[in-house]
C-alpha cells in the first residue's frame, strides 16, 4: 500500500472526533468535506516526498475526524503555502489556509510537533518581528542554529554572505518598534477578524 | 503611462530587498527612475509577518500586515516588489474591504483610517502598463545573446481567493526578448524554491534547488532570471551542483539593459558571481 496516501490501520469509528472538520471550516473558512481525493494536489506538490501524508490526506483524516493523526502530521509544518496545490485543485480549496488551521489547532491543543525545528525557526522569525518591526537574517539563524545545536551547519555558508554584505550585522529597525511588539502581547482581546 | 510627467508611488520594501537583496532594491530605484516613476518608500513599515506569521498566529499575520495597510496614503497606489509581501498585503485588504467591523478594529488600533480601495501593485503591473517605445527607448546596452529562463517561482500561483486578478505570466520572457535576450522556455519556471525550508530544512530545499538549477542547464540557460528575492536567495545558497549559473534579480537585469551606473557593485555581492558570464558575452568590458 501507498505509504503516505491514506491511514494504514483500520480506523476504530468511536475514537473519530466528528467536530473537528467543523472546527477546521470554521477556522479556515474552507469546506474541508469539498476534496473527494483526486490527489491532484499531491501530483503538484514538490513537497510530498518529505511529508508523512499527502495534502489531501491530512484532509482525509481530517473528514473522518481524526484529530490527533493529522494534527501530528509533518505535512502541515512542511507545507510552505506555495499555492502550487490550490491553483491546481478542481473543487478550488485554499489548501494552505486549512494548512494554517491545522497548524495553529496543533501550537494550541499542545499536541506532539512532527516538525519542532520548523516551529522553532517560526518562532526566531517572530520573536526578530516583536523586537525590530522587521526580521534580522543574521540574528534569527544564529539564535536558530544555537537552539537546534547545529553550530557549525551553514557557518562556512554565512561567512561567504557576510563577506558579500548578504547579511548586515545590526537589524533594519521600524521607528516606532511599541506599535508592533504591543501586538505580542495581550493579544487574546479580540476575536476572530 | 507613456507621458513624461512622473508617477508617484507608495513603496514598500519587504525585508529582504531592505537587507539581503539591497542589490534588488537599488536595480529597482534605477529602473524606476528611467520609466518615470518616483518611488515613495511606506513611512515607518513593518515586515509583512511573511510565512512565519500565518503559519503560528492568523490575527498577528492580519494586524502586521493591517498596520502597513494604515501607513499608506490613499492618494498614490502602493508598489510591492516582494511576491510574498504583496500577498499578505492583498488578503489583509480583502479582509478589510469585506469584514466592515475588521477594518473598524484595525482604523481603532493604529488611529489612523485604512482605505479599503488603496491600489497595491506589483512591479509587474507597473511594468506592463509602460509602452513599449518606453522601453525600446531605455535601452542602451540591448543583452544580445544572453541565453535566459524565466523563473517565477510559486508568485504566479494564488489562492482560490485571489484566483480571479490578473496575473502577469509571461511578463519575464516578453521584456527579456524586448531587452535583446533570448528567453529559453523550461520545465521548472513555476516550481517553489523551497522557501523558508531553506533556513529551517536544508535537506528538503537542496535537491529541490538542484533539480531546478539543473533544469535551467539543460534547457541550456546561461543564467536564471528571477523577480523574488527569496528565490534568488534560495538558489544561490542551496545549490550543491558542480555546474552553476547566476541567479539574477528582474530589476538588475532591466537596470543594466538601461545603463544604469553600479551595477557591477550589486552583481559583486552575488554568491555565484554572474560578471564572468556578463565578460563573455562582451556585455561588460
Amino acid at each position: 500500500m501507498e505509504k503516505n496516501a491514506l491511514p494504514s490501520t483500520l480506523i476504530d469509528l468511536k475514537s473519530c472526533d466528528r467536530s473537528f472538520g467543523l472546527e477546521v471550516n470554521e477556522r479556515s473558512g474552507e469546506t474541508v468535506g469539498l476534496c473527494w481525493h483526486c490527489r491532484t494536489c499531491a501530483g503538484g506538490c514538490p513537497y510530498v516526498k518529505a511529508m508523512d501524508y499527502h495534502p489531501h490526506a491530512v484532509f482525509r483524516l481530517v473528514q473522518l475526524g481524526l484529530r490527533k493523526e493529522a494534527l501530528e502530521s509533518s505535512t502541515i509544518w512542511i507545507c510552505v503555502s506555495c499555492n502550487t496545490c490550490s491553483i491546481q485543485c478542481p473543487a478550488a480549496i485554499d489548501i494552505p489556509a486549512i494548512m494554517d488551521a491545522l497548524r495553529h489547532m496543533a501550537v494550541e491543543e499542545g499536541v506532539k510537533i512532527a516538525q519542532p525545528e520548523i516551529v522553532k525557526f517560526h518562532e526566531e522569525v517572530l520573536g526578530s518581528i516583536e523586537r525590530y518591526g522587521r526580521t534580522h537574517k543574521l540574528e534569527i539563524m544564529m539564535r536558530y542554529k544555537v537552539r537546534m545545536r547545529q553550530w557549525f551547519q551553514d557557518m562556512d555558508l554565512g561567512l561567504k554572505m557576510l563577506r558579500r554584505r548578504k547579511l548586515d550585522l545590526t537589524p533594519s529597525k521600524i521607528d516606532r518598534p511599541e506599535e508592533v511588539s504591543g501586538l505580542f502581547t495581550g493579544t487574546a482581546e479580540n476575536g476572530k477578524h | 503611462m507613456g507621458s513624461i510627467e512622473k508617477i508617484d508611488l507608495s513603496y514598500f520594501p519587504g525585508c529582504s530587498l531592505a537587507t539581503t537583496a539591497k542589490e534588488s532594491n537599488q536595480s529597482l530605484m534605477k529602473v524606476c527612475e528611467k520609466l518615470g516613476l518616483n518611488l515613495i518608500e511606506l513611512e515607518d513599515w513593518n515586515c509583512c509577518g511573511s510565512s512565519s506569521a500565518h503559519s503560528m498566529d492568523q490575527k498577528l499575520a492580519f494586524r502586521l500586515a493591517a498596520r502597513n495597510l494604515s501607513l499608506a496614503p490613499s492618494d498614490r497606489a502602493l508598489l510591492v516588489m516582494c511576491p510574498t509581501c504583496l500577498h499578505r498585503l492583498k488578503l489583509a485588504q480583502k479582509v478589510i474591504s469585506e469584514k466592515p467591523e475588521a477594518r473598524a478594529q484595525e482604523e481603532a488600533r493604529w488611529g489612523r483610517p485604512i482605505d479599503p480601495g488603496l491600489k497595491i501593485v506589483h512591479f509587474f503591473e507597473v511594468l506592463s502598463g509602460v509602452e513599449p517605445s518606453r522601453l525600446e527607448a531605455a535601452l542602451v546596452r540591448p543583452l544580445r545573446g544572453l541565453k535566459c529562463v524565466p523563473y517565477y517561482g510559486c508568485m504566479l500561483a494564488r489562492p482560490p481567493s485571489l484566483r480571479k486578478e490578473r496575473n502577469y505570466h509571461g511578463l519575464i520572457e516578453k521584456i527579456l526578448i524586448s531587452l535583446g535576450a533570448e528567453s529559453l522556455s523550461w520545465s521548472f519556471s513555476a516550481r517553489c524554491c523551497g522557501t523558508f525550508l531553506s533556513a529551517a530544512r536544508p535537506d528538503i530545499a537542496v535537491p529541490l534547488v538542484n533539480e531546478i538549477i539543473g533544469g535551467a542547464v539543460k534547457a541550456g540557460a546561461e543564467c536564471i532570471v528571477t523577480a523574488c528575492a527569496m528565490c534568488q536567495l534560495n538558489l544561490e545558497i542551496r545549490c550543491t551542483l558542480k555546474d552553476r549559473i547566476p541567479t539574477l534579480h528582474f530589476s538588475e537585469i532591466l537596470a543594466f539593459a538601461f545603463g544604469a551606473k553600479g551595477s557591477t557593485k550589486w552583481f559583486r555581492r552575488h554568491l555565484v558571481d554572474p560578471m564572468p558570464l556578463l565578460k563573455a558575452k562582451s556585455l561588460i568590458p
